[in-house]
């Protein structure tokens, strides 16, 4: 499952300054009884959005309408725990294209990566920046540009560079994925598996 | 650059397709473990491709995250549940990749069965669509959990691409002191690296307290190395594991055994050879471990108090919001809490060894009115084992009643949910909000840790039970 190209993304962003937020958070596990690859967004931060008997909890970010955007700028570590791939479904379907944090889980990050959401590591600094800016106006611009590998603070122009390999920045930027990688290689593959210890 | 390899360096670049230009490795993958969540839209997709499966004899299916604890042999509740179900055994059939469901005499744990029937082998590259497969790195290989669309990968090309990520060493020296098992070793180094403290690195576990750990606990402690950050972690494969190996199933037998092992000997880490990062702890600093936060990096010693924010690095405001949610204070003792529910099983501590360690608090005492227990046995195989070696009759006598296997109330997605505000003492690997059932409260801690609470009522320092046994 290819997906939408990723070069230049210009938005608002939603604030979640905690630390270690893992991915039962972003998606608990009983809400991974689906079959197909659908409505994962409606329980993006389950438990963290809704009460027990559903309603909306009023203090969570993602249901107060000062915030809005493609852009989730998370805490330190986040995306740790659970390798489950929903995780990174449900960030995609709720309508974020990218994740800001000063780190990442790894198997998130490669998640995300495989489905086609930039996740974008940036120093404590620049991530403390992002969130100040966010909170003395929500309507904020972030600027993510992924062909010369900066995020910008719009208003104040501050800017960071960030990394990504060039494997990797070539399928963001063509909506290639690892998928179409290897099935283009299926016969190296087969003969390679030939040539192994046992 | 040196010559001197790692152990991890052995068996990875071993694995080598090829490397991507500024890019990842292309690693093939020896045997691919299946389970019902994570793989349905992988399967999905290699229908959309039309990619099938490249080798299906290297997969290897099993139902565990969803299925019932009690009366599997009924049709399963849960419509969700069971279509998942469903659509495993139809995707495993459509595509000859063998499957051990629900009702099949060698259904479990992927984590629990893969070693029991020698699908696990030192020297191998070994992944599943779950963060616990580190699980399978106590033999030797290197085994991690890996997303949905790399399950894709694996099924249509037996390949995934990852860069090759760092490499730590992680030593404890000494000798384990009376009470503390494998799961208190792994909490322990948790505790002092933090949850992301190994992010980036694949762990090679060394040192007197592995050597002379049993091939179990050596399960138990890379089982929970993702909790640390770590991709996985693994220890030299030795006798012991050979031993362990042996004669099962998956093993191979004759000239390809004597093949296998001229290999797996090979596989340690060379005199010399360089890590990122080596760390060394001693065996008699750590004590039988609990956690009091929400996530496994927050634990400490059972007899130590809860730190006070400002003795810690990081977010204060995230670790009040953290002892906010399991209603603790700073600076209170763990001990004498009263529990209401208890749990031992899963892929960390769902194995013999663990409930023989659980029953040998619990004989001759009783179950504690206040606590619920549940009792899981991470395969068939660990049940009859339970079975034959007269557990069950001592669980009985004191009040406890054994269920059947499957993940359960590690990540309850089947009906075993710790109600909210609950507090649960659990031999599982994730204390997060939530993850035993929304609201639910959990302390992870070792099956003799969850003994001792389970008899009395409350957290308890398992030695105290023990005393008669020292």
């Amino acid at each position: 499952m290819a997906y939408d190209k990723f070069e230049i993304l210009n938005s608002t962003a939603v604030p979640l300054p905690i630390e270690n937020v893992d991915t039962d958070q972003i998606i608990p596990a009983r809400f991974l009884k689906a079959t197909e690859r659908k409505g994962f967004g409606d329980n993006l931060f389950r438990d963290w959005r809704y009460n027990g008997d559903n309603t909306p909890k009023s203090d969570f970010v993602l249901n107060n309408p000062t915030y809005s955007g493609k852009i989730l700028v998370g805490g330190k570590n986040f995306g740790s725990g659970s390798s489950r791939e929903h995780a990174a479904w449900a960030v995609y379907d709720y309508g974020f294209r990218c994740v800001i944090s000063s780190f990442f889980a790894d198997i998130f990050k490669g998640n995300c990566l495989n489905i086609g959401v930039l996740p974008v590591q940036v120093s404590p600094e620049f991530a403390a920046k992002v969130f100040a800016a966010i909170e003395a106006d929500p309507n904020t611009e972030i600027s993510v540009n992924l062909p010369e590998q900066t995020v910008t603070i719009v208003k104040t122009g501050e800017k960071e560079s960030f990394d990504i390999n060039g494997y990797k920045k070539q399928n963001m930027l063509n909506g290639f994925d690892d998928i179409d990688y290897l099935n283009n290689i299926k016969s190296e593959i087969s003969e390679f598996a030939k040539e192994l210890p046992l | 650059m040196s010559t001197k390899k790692t152990l991890f360096d052995k068996v990875w670049d071993s694995h080598v397709v090829k490397h991507v230009e500024d890019g990842p490795d292309v690693l093939f993958i020896d045997r691919h473990l299946v389970h019902e969540v994570t793989s349905p839209v992988a399967f999905l997709g290699i229908k959309n491709r039309k990619s099938g499966v490249l080798f299906p004899n290297k997969t290897f299916a099993t139902a565990d995250h969803n299925t019932p604890t009690i009366n599997q042999h009924l049709p399963v509740a849960d419509p969700l549940s069971a279509n998942q179900l469903k659509a495993l055994e139809e995707n495993a059939k459509e595509h000859g990749i063998s499957h051990w469901g629900l009702g099949h005499e060698k259904n479990g744990i992927v984590h629990v069965v893969g070693p029991e029937y020698g699908i696990t082998q030192p020297g191998a590259t070994i992944v599943c669509g779950d963060s616990h497969t580190s699980t399978h790195g106590a033999f030797g290989a290197i085994a991690f959990g890996i997303g949905t669309s790399e399950v894709e990968m694996v099924l249509s090309t037996q390949c995934i691409m990852q860069p090759k990520p760092k490499k730590m060493r992680i030593n404890v020296e000494g000798e384990l002191n009376f009470g503390v098992t494998p799961k208190d070793v792994a909490l322990y180094i948790i505790s002092q690296l933090t949850t992301s403290g190994a992010t980036g690195y694949f762990v090679e576990y060394a040192g007197d307290v592995f050597e002379n750990m049993t091939m179990e606990g050596r399960m138990t402690v890379c089982n929970l190395s993702i909790e640390m950050g770590a991709r996985g972690g693994m220890i030299a494969p030795d006798e012991k594991t050979f031993e362990y190996v042996k004669g099962r199933e998956f093993t191979p037998t004759g000239a390809a055994w004597d093949k296998a092992m001229a290999y797996w000997k090979t596989l340690k880490t060379d005199e010399g050879a360089e890590f990122d990062k080596e760390l060394t702890f001693s065996a008699s600093d750590i004590e039988p471990m609990i956690t009091y936060g929400t996530n496994p990096g927050m634990g400490m010693g059972i007899s130590k108090s809860i730190p006070n924010a400002e003795d810690l690095e990081g977010g204060v405001a995230t670790y009040k919001k953290s002892l906010g949610y399991m209603a603790f204070n700073e600076g209170e003792d763990m001990i004498g809490k009263p529990i209401d529910f208890v749990f031992i099983g899963s892929c960390t501590n769902g194995r013999i060894e663990d409930f023989r360690a659980f029953t040998s608090i619990v004989k001759g005492r009783k179950k504690a009115d206040n606590v619920t227990a549940w009792l899981v046995p991470g395969s068939h195989k660990v049940e009859s084992a339970i079975k034959e070696e007269g557990l069950l009759d001592i669980l009985t006598e004191a009040g406890f009643e054994l269920r059947e296997p499957g993940c359960s109330a590690c990540l309850a997605m089947n009906d075993d949910k710790v109600p909210a505000g609950k507090l649960a003492v659990s031999t599982s690997n994730r204390n997060f909000e939530g993850r035993q059932g929304p609201g639910s409260r959990t302390l992870l801690a070792s099956p003799l840790v969850a003994a001792a609470a389970a008899v009395t009522g409350k957290v308890t320092d398992p030695r105290e039970l023990m005393k008669e046994l020292a």
